[in-house]
């Protein structure tokens, strides 16, 4: 397990050395002169010549990239164009609230999904599993956006106005994002642990469980249920990569000062290393948690060989 | 054959599947029974509703399938009306079972001792210490090699010889009255197959059970059974002790399984003969004798109409009008005749 | 041993050919489900082709006198903030939301498939190498490598096309690896290499024909993320630009009038929701009638 986890380890640094070089190149990727862009159109030649400075585009790719790099590993992703600040100052300012919002919403798909997978698989070709299934593929088929639109259209504002319509703080206000947010991932998982599901209770070991005289209960929760669970993990720990890119929509709609609106008001304010910052961020962060379900994806399937 | 002999006696079961508004039937009409502390071969091709017929007594048809008639006599008592939780307690308490392919019978993510201790904390209400003690006991019983660490393992850690010996010793840990053994070597290497079979047995002599044993392979039946139930499409075609039915088999499709069995005893030249023909599929069922249309004796009789299965003075039993007043055909001698009429067959 | 079966399986299932093609579609006429989705997608096609003709005015046509007016018979959908007809601006929508879906998702299959046939032809370190660089990409969760990409390129249609395509080149490429490694494994590959067919010819001719129901199976499951992916992108503001009938781009204008009008916000939203879903149910039948692992 422990040569598996180092070789693991060893295996995401080229992954990670790619995504450093892919947000770098972001920069040289924008078509025209990147300098005469970031600082706009109006902008006199002094003020692109500084731009070009203050960015370090006159010095060799390569020692560019070394600077990029060497910056990232100490933590320093260079400073806003806009505000002058650390673009990691302006990242740790706004990242905790972004992960609270996926956290929660996997938290709400996973135990929504779990549900809805289990009671789908063991009622199956029934009222409730066709239900759910509707219901699963409507939530998959719907953009967050509108989702969240409609929930603020119909929870938020009057008559009911049971949730505050924008903002982040309070429990009531993270009610609606959630919701947003966890609905697509809860209709993935419930798809994902009903498939799994069925397929697990058609598996020879299942009969043998019903043979030895086990209550129909536990073979569903303590014989079916842990085998299925397995590939599921997988998907939870992509959806929690989605959920993070997809709180750049959620935080737009409810107006959340978290990450995703740091990146998008940066997209329109040219504010590059800020947008490099953040993608790299998250990226990260996806990478990380990838790994970490990979490990305990071993872990759990105690099939795959451990070597 | 009285009846407090018998530990189980199976009634004209009906066990059929319904697929898309069609009725398939599997067990058409299984009639047998099995003498207390006897073995019963139930032999037959793929397909022939031998496993199914097993998982009928265990009341373990699922979906799409049901057990739609007949009676189950276990202990005198009607498996077929017993409440669900009553039957739960039957099994792997008094009706234990063995399954064909031991790779993939035992649970993946628990460990060995658990899956034996689960058994005996379900039906003996042990805790979970005496019920790995239990089943320690069990493996030892069932001869794996170093069985305190066994307990420990995943079943993934296991050659498959050894995860039969740990199917046999979930099988086993209550004791059972009747073991049911559906092709319990057939997915494994023929030295081991010796192996479980000769465990097997020795075991049933040492806990006086009554099996049923499930298989393809008349060698297998040779060795190990008292009895054997010949089933064909889904019926049982002859039913005989052991001795008399490989001395003088009656039914044609029983003389065509011996035949294709190679024997180590003589010399053989040429090919093995194998029977003609397949299993007849569920939509394309004779009308008459099953059997017919690959049955080199068949005759216009056997086409139209479906023997019974006639009984004989020794309580021997077969299906065939060759047996019968009835037969309108030359007299025959199926098991001689077998080979001549079986190379004019086109 | 006693087995006198002699019904022995046929070793390899025939490549998906004319004769397959027809069995796929008998499965799939038997699954209600997706021939719902077959009929909704052909029909959305009809309406972006000739729904424009029926609509009676421009979608841009602005009405200062009758803004944001709620459904009626003259206005089915009702009006958007600037008195446009919603239902004729959804009809023209069709057409770009389809584009779209169809040119990214086309984009990412044919650099994904190439990526993948070669990665998983190859092998070794072409393979090593093809996938680390996907692996890469996929490190970009969700929407983030497209809004990446847009970031970089600036906010069009166009734009947003080429983004979702480079989003949707890793799955395909997976994929395509995937399946290639498996027909690889298979005889006939060997037996035609060993009659002297070049590798192009045994990828394009043997291999790729073999690999199609996955491709298929992931392209029209493609489309419904891609059409997500890029109305999320307009909805930023990041793809079309007002005044185009861009369903996520209307919502993204009409947001700040759904106070008053709920219905400003509703009817784009639920016409992505319907066409996505039309994919997602029809990719789903595909998948199960393509698959030989399900009945």
């Amino acid at each position: 397990m422990l040569v598996y986890i180092i070789r693991r380890l060893l295996q995401t640094i080229p992954v990670l050395l790619g995504v450093t070089i892919l947000v770098f190149s972001m920069m040289h990727l924008i078509p025209g002169d990147p300098a005469q862009i970031i600082a706009g159109e109006s902008a006199s030649e002094t003020q692109v010549e500084q731009m070009r400075e203050r960015l370090g585009l006159n010095e060799p790719l390569v020692v560019q990239y070394g600077k990029f790099l060497g910056g990232v590993i100490q933590g320093d992703l260079g400073n806003s164009i806009r505000s002058g600040n650390p673009v990691s100052a302006e990242i740790g300012a706004r990242i905790m609230v972004t992960i609270e919002l996926a956290v929660y919403s996997t938290i709400l798909s996973i135990f929504l999904g779990l549900i809805a997978g289990i009671v789908s698989a063991t009622k199956r070709y029934t009222f409730w599993d066709t239900s759910i299934m509707i219901v699963a593929l409507f939530g998959l088929s719907m953009p967050n956006f509108w989702l969240g639109l409609m929930l603020i259209q119909y929870f938020a504002l009057p008559p009911l106005q049971w949730f505050p319509v924008s903002g982040w703080g309070t429990p009531g206000h993270i009610v609606l994002p959630v919701i947003t947010l966890g609905t697509a991932g809860a209709a993935i998982i419930a798809r994902m642990t009903r498939s799994s599901m069925l397929e697990v209770i058609n598996q020879d070991y299942i009969r043998t469980a019903r043979a030895k005289g086990v209550k129909e209960k536990y073979v569903i929760y303590k014989h079916a249920l842990r085998n299925a669970l397995i590939p599921v993990v997988t998907v939870v720990g992509l959806q929690f990569g989605v959920l993070l890119g997809g709180t750049v929509l959620t935080e737009t709609v409810f107006a959340i000062n978290g990450m995703g609106r740091l990146v998008i008001d940066a997209i329109n304010a040219r504010d590059f290393p800020i947008v490099q910052g953040s993608v790299l961020v998250i990226a990260l962060l996806f990478v990380l948690v990838n790994l970490i379900v990979d490990l305990s994806y071993r872990f759990l399937n105690k099939r795959i060989e451990l070597d | 054959m009285e009846n407090n002999q018998n530990i189980i006696e199976v009634n004209e079961l009906q066990t059929s599947f319904f697929v898309g508004g069609k009725e398939v039937k599997a067990v058409d009409g299984v009639t047998f029974s099995v003498p207390s502390g006897k073995t019963l071969g139930l032999v037959g091709e793929s397909g022939s509703g031998k496993s199914i017929t097993s998982l009928s007594i265990m009341r373990l048809i699922a979906e799409p399938g049901k057990v739609k008639g007949g009676e189950i006599k276990f202990n005198g008592e009607n498996l077929l009306d017993k409440s669900e939780g009553k039957m739960r307690r039957i099994r792997g308490n008094q009706i234990s079972m063995i399954f064909q392919e031991p790779m993939t019978s035992l649970n993946p993510v628990f460990t060995v001792g658990d899956q034996i201790a689960e058994a005996v904390m379900i039906h003996q209400g042990l805790s979970k210490k005496e019920a790995l003690k239990k089943a320690l006991e069990m493996l030892e019983l069932v001869g794996i090699p170093s069985p305190k660490a066994r307990l420990k393992n995943y079943p993934h850690e296991l050659s498959g010889g050894m995860r039969q010996r740990v199917m046999i010793a979930i099988a086993l840990a209550c004791r059972p009255e009747l073991l049911i053994a559906d092709e319990p070597t057939t997915a494994l290497d023929v030295t081991i197959q010796a192996q479980i079979l000769r465990l097997m047995r020795n075991l049933q002599d040492e806990l006086g059970m009554s099996v049923i044993l499930i298989t393809h392979d008349l060698g297998v039946v040779a060795e190990t059974c008292d009895y054997v139930a010949v089933m064909y499409s889904g019926k049982i075609v002859e039913y005989a002790d052991v001795n008399s039915l490989f001395a003088n088999p009656k039914h044609p499709y029983t003389v065509g399984l011996l035949k294709s069995l190679p024997r180590h005893d003589i010399d053989q030249e040429g090919e093995l003969s194998t029977i003609k023909g397949m299993v007849p599929t569920p939509d394309d069922m004779p009308k008459g004798c099953r059997f017919a249309p690959r049955c080199p004796f068949a005759r216009d009789m056997c086409r139209e109409s479906l023997p019974h299965l006639e009984e004989e003075e020794n309580g021997n039993q077969v299906r065939c009008w060759i047996h019968t007043d009835k037969w309108d055909g030359p007299e025959v001698n199926v098991k001689h005749d077998y080979e001549s009429a079986a190379s004019q067959q086109s | 041993m006693a087995e006198t079966t002699v019904n022995k399986p046929a070793a390899k299932p025939p490549s998906p050919t004319i004769e397959n093609l027809k069995t796929i579609f008998k499965k799939l006429r038997k699954n209600k489900a997706a021939m719902v989705g077959g009929y909704l997608i052909i029909f959305f096609v009809i309406v972006a082709i000739f729904g424009p003709l029926f609509t009676t005015g421009s979608p841009s046509a602005i009405d200062p006198t009758n803004r944001m007016a709620p459904p009626s018979a003259d206005n089915w959908f009702g009006t958007d903030h600037q008195g446009r007809d919603i239902f004729t601006r959804i009809i023209h929508g069709m057409s770009i939301t389809l584009y779209i879906g169809f040119s990214s998702v086309l984009i990412g299959a044919i650099v994904g498939v190439f990526i993948g046939l070669v990665s998983g032809y190859y092998g070794k370190k072409v393979d090593a190498i093809l996938m680390r660089c996907m692996d890469v990409l996929l490190a970009f969760p969700g929407i983030l490598l497209a809004l990446a990409i847009v970031s970089v390129l600036g906010g069009s249609l166009q734009n947003v096309i080429i983004a979702v395509g480079i989003f949707s080149v890793p799955m395909f490429a997976r994929i395509v690896r995937g399946s290639v490694l498996a027909v690889r494994k298979l005889e006939y590959v060997d037996a035609v290499r060993a009659l002297g067919a070049s590798d192009t010819r045994i990828i394009f001719r043997h291999v790729l024909p073999n690999i199609m129901s996955p491709i298929i199976v992931q392209a029209t499951l493609r489309m419904a993320t891609a059409i997500l992916t890029a109305s999320g992108l307009s909805f930023l503001g990041l793809g079309a630009q007002p005044p185009t009938p861009e369903w996520g781009a209307m919502l993204s204008a009409g947001r700040n009038y759904m106070w008053d009008s709920p219905h400003i916000a509703l009817f784009p939203g639920l016409a992505i929701v319907i066409v996505v879903l039309a994919f997602n149910i029809f990719g789903d039948g595909l998948r199960d009638a393509l698959d030989p692992k399900t009945k």
